[in-house]
């Protein structure tokens, strides 16, 4: 166990990055269904089908990266687990609780008579809403240290407000890649808004985040971490750019570019992800508890470690081989 | 009421909730791939309508399971931050082994078994089926395990409070494992065998004669009629097992409040705590010593060993203990006879149209009696196990997250309407599609309707 030397050292360490991949992945993946349902106000309801059959046969599997991620937080972290989760016990509830209606809605809205299929649609566009607005406000009160006062719900209401249009933009390049057509159309203008959204909400989680915290400051702003850190916001830039070119020219007559913005957004998320990554460490609690302090014995890390670096790719692989049968452009949904 | 109380409510209402969705999926995976071999075997087509009728009450199941495991995942830190802090180096790697093998597996394969049998070659259907019902099953093992060292905790040292695993081979494997295990897998047989022929039986009720409907209602009363036997076996075994490890379980269950030989079997009673006795008691002489020690005059452990002389309570609450077990007990003998019945009837006569209608009518409600016994036993287990949390090592209250209790009690709230409301929609459902199917839904339409024309051929009933 000592082959890499200390493992109280590198065990919370590694079990960080598993984290932090889980979440990011996380983000990736039920971002663009969260964003799908978040859509469902400006579609009709033969466009509804579509963009539920895009994102049918990936969503529960898309949503147990977060039971991946919680669970790390709970069996690696426990007492960090304790700590977030009481302090964010409502938002917790309500995305839950979000949850809990847009998941049964997929199943409900095709299954239960049709008149009633009005109901679970709006109870999937509800339950998106909920849940993303909850995860934006969480994230929120995370940057902000977990602190309650009006002026850390007023940054938790506008991070609520900007990942749903950054989920709704992921969702909107899915649909770009994974529809044609009117929708497909539809779903580029869907992203031309909300690209500005997008670029909003980065630009001022990134200004404020410093600002509050002395700590992130001096991690950004000293020399050399300036220099070696600037290729990050320099790249986002550059991706933002690229994205606002395409969206302009898609939908292309030969449907080529189609992947294009879904692709770049998703790099525009990993790009975010690190500076945030970068920010918050050695904290799992921001100011309060280090991943050190927080971990689990390492007997009990080691034993996870053994079974995740064993399983961990056959989950990667299977996934692939899911996304690869269900690849092309999304067709109605059928059990035969 | 205070913050305890009420987590404990909302943590039982959830679990309540979300167990009644697995114990659907564990078995109704393992019915479908049976039902898939058979269409692979014979190529009668009447196994693929039903792997197709099934397969949506399996999609819808599934999915209820995965949100309400979803909430419990999280409560575990909203409401009981102390469960981790004392055994999370235990209990972590069993919850992480069940996310790796289980969920994953489960979630991306059901994609596949749901949507991709025109996408992907027979094969690879059939062994996606195979990797869901492995999937539910390695999930049921792995909270069964936690579960279980959460009653008979076994292979770990205590420093500081804080539990350290020494053994995992016996945490694994702990006194009880085996048993709750089987316990648990036949409950789950038993609950989609029953549901299997109830909706079935509806079906045939309302004038479906499909070869498919004869086939599930057959396969569900055969499946019943094998399983109840060994489940009550099983049963007798967990008990014994129970009366080794924690005696005031047993003892709550069979309402004895001395210890003594020659104690009877109360098959009806009403256990008081204020005078420590039971009123009314129906009872057989003798039946709770032969059933637990196999002895008439066998010594049977009473409640009052396990209060301390300050008069402080140990032992788990009678009354629900004593009650839940008695609505397990019943519904399994419910379960026995009307299985048992049929099945003589049909081999009798050598076909499932002889079956008697009043006999059908009763096995529409009993397509839930799987439920109703399930959460009864649970209750009883699980109360049973109170005022501990981990056995001997960890109370209930000090696990308990120092929330608001208005926080707690408003999401209470919230939680309940929705499981009620979602409740509802999922029974109705089930009998929606149930009346879809007995009227004809093949040859499927490839182009969608508008909802009013479908709505015209769905006749009110």
């Amino acid at each position: 166990m000592n082959l890499f030397g200390d493992p109280a050292q590198w065990l919370p360490l590694t079990f960080a990055a598993l984290m932090g991949l889980s979440i990011l992945i996380y983000v990736v993946l039920d971002g663009f269904d969260l964003g799908v349902g978040v859509l469902f106000p400006f579609a009709t309801d033969v466009e509804r089908d579509r963009m539920v059959a895009s994102i049918g046969p990936f969503w529960d599997a898309n949503e147990t990266w977060l039971v991946l991620a919680v669970g790390i937080l709970l069996v690696a972290f426990p007492a960090a687990h304790g700590a977030i989760l009481t302090a964010l016990y409502l938002p917790v509830a309500i995305m839950l609780i979000g949850l809990i209606l847009r998941g049964v809605a997929f199943e409900f809205r095709v299954k239960a008579p049709v008149p009633h299929k009005g109901r679970w649609n709006a109870a999937f566009w509800a339950g998106s809403l909920m849940t993303s607005l909850s995860q934006g406000w969480m994230l929120g009160l995370y940057i902000m240290g977990l602190q309650q006062t009006p002026a850390t719900w007023v940054f938790a209401a506008l991070t609520a407000l900007f990942l749903t249009v950054g989920y709704s933009f992921i969702g909107a390049t899915w649909l770009i890649l994974k529809t044609d057509g009117d929708l497909q159309r539809k779903a580029v203008a869907w992203a031309r808004g909300g690209i500005w959204g997008v670029v909003l909400g980065m630009g001022a989680i990134s200004l404020a985040s410093p600002l509050v915290s002395p700590r992130i400051w001096d991690k950004w702003l000293s020399v050399p971490e300036i220099f070696l850190l600037a290729p990050l916001p320099i790249m986002s830039g550059a991706l933002v750019v690229l994205l606002w070119l395409a969206l302009r020219r898609l939908p292309t007559s030969d449907d080529s570019w189609a992947w294009f913005p879904f692709v770049a957004t998703i790099a525009l998320f990993t790009l975010a992800f690190f500076g945030m990554a970068y920010s918050f460490y050695p904290y799992v609690v921001p100011e309060r508890l280090t991943i050190y302090e927080a971990a689990s014995a390492p007997e009990s890390l080691f034993i996870i470690l053994i079974g995740t670096c064993v399983v961990l790719p056959m989950i990667a692989g299977y996934t692939a081989l899911a996304y690869f049968i269900f690849r092309g452009k999304a067709t109605e949904l059928r059990y035969d | 009421m205070d913050t305890l109380l009420l987590s404990r409510i909302q943590f039982g209402a959830n679990i309540s909730f979300h167990i009644l969705f697995p114990t659907i999926t564990i078995a109704l995976g393992w019915v479908l791939l049976f039902f898939k071999l058979r269409f692979n075997a014979t190529g009668d087509v009447k196994w693929m309508e039903a792997y197709r009728f099934w397969v949506k009450v399996f999609a819808l199941s599934f999915a209820m399971g995965v949100v309400s495991g979803i909430t419990m995942s999280f409560q575990f830190g909203t409401n009981w931050p102390g469960f981790m802090e004392t055994v999370g180096n235990i209990a972590g790697p069993l919850l992480a082994y069940e996310i790796m093998t289980a969920f994953f597996l489960e979630a991306v394969f059901l994609g596949i078994m749901l949507f991709g049998f025109s996408r992907v070659p027979g094969w690879l259907h059939t062994t996606a089926t195979f990797l869901v019902a492995f999937g539910t099953t390695m999930s049921a093992f792995w909270i069964l395990v936690l579960n279980s060292w959460m009653h008979t905790p076994a292979g770990f040292e205590m420093h500081d409070g804080v539990a350290f695993a020494t053994d995992w081979w016996a945490i694994i494997f702990n006194p009880s494992m085996p048993y709750r295990l089987v316990h648990m897998l036949l409950a789950s047989g038993l609950t989609v065998a029953f549901l299997l022929a109830g909706l079935s039986a509806f079906r045939w009720l309302i004038g479906d004669r499909s070869a498919e409907v004869r086939t599930t209602l057959k396969s569900g009363l055969i499946l019943g009629a094998t399983l109840i036997p060994l489940q009550i076996l099983a049963g007798d075994f967990h008990g014994l097992n129970t009366l080794e490890h924690q005696p005031a379980k047993v003892a709550a269950m069979e309402g004895n409040w001395e210890t003594g030989p020659n104690v009877p079997l109360l098959l009806f009673a009403v256990p008081d705590k204020e005078t420590r006795s039971n009123l009314l008691e129906i009872a057989v002489p003798n039946g709770a010593s032969l059933i637990l020690t196999h002895k008439t005059d066998g010594v049977v452990p009473g409640l009052n060993d396990f209060v301390t002389e300050d008069g402080t309570v140990k032992h788990p609450p009678v009354a629900p203990v004593f009650y839940s077990f008695r609505v397990m007990v019943g519904t399994g003998m419910a379960m026995l006879l009307l299985s048992w019945a049929a099945v003589v009837i049909m081999a009798r006569r050598r076909d499932v149209g002889a079956l008697p209608k009043p006999l059908l009518w009763a096995l529409v409600p009993m397509a839930f009696s799987g439920w109703v016994a399930t959460l009864a036993g649970w209750y009883t287990t699980e109360i049973g196990r109170q005022p501990w949390l981990v056995y001997g090592v960890l109370t209930t209250e000090q696990a308990v997250a120092d929330v608001p209790a208005p926080f707690v009690g408003t999401t209470l709230a919230a939680y309940l309407a929705i499981y009620v409301l979602l409740l509802a929609a999922y029974v109705s459902v089930l009998f929606f599609l149930a009346r879809k199917a007995a009227q004809g839904d093949r040859p499927r339409r490839r182009t969608p309707l508008s909802g009013e024309a479908i709505v015209a051929q769905v006749p009110a009933e």
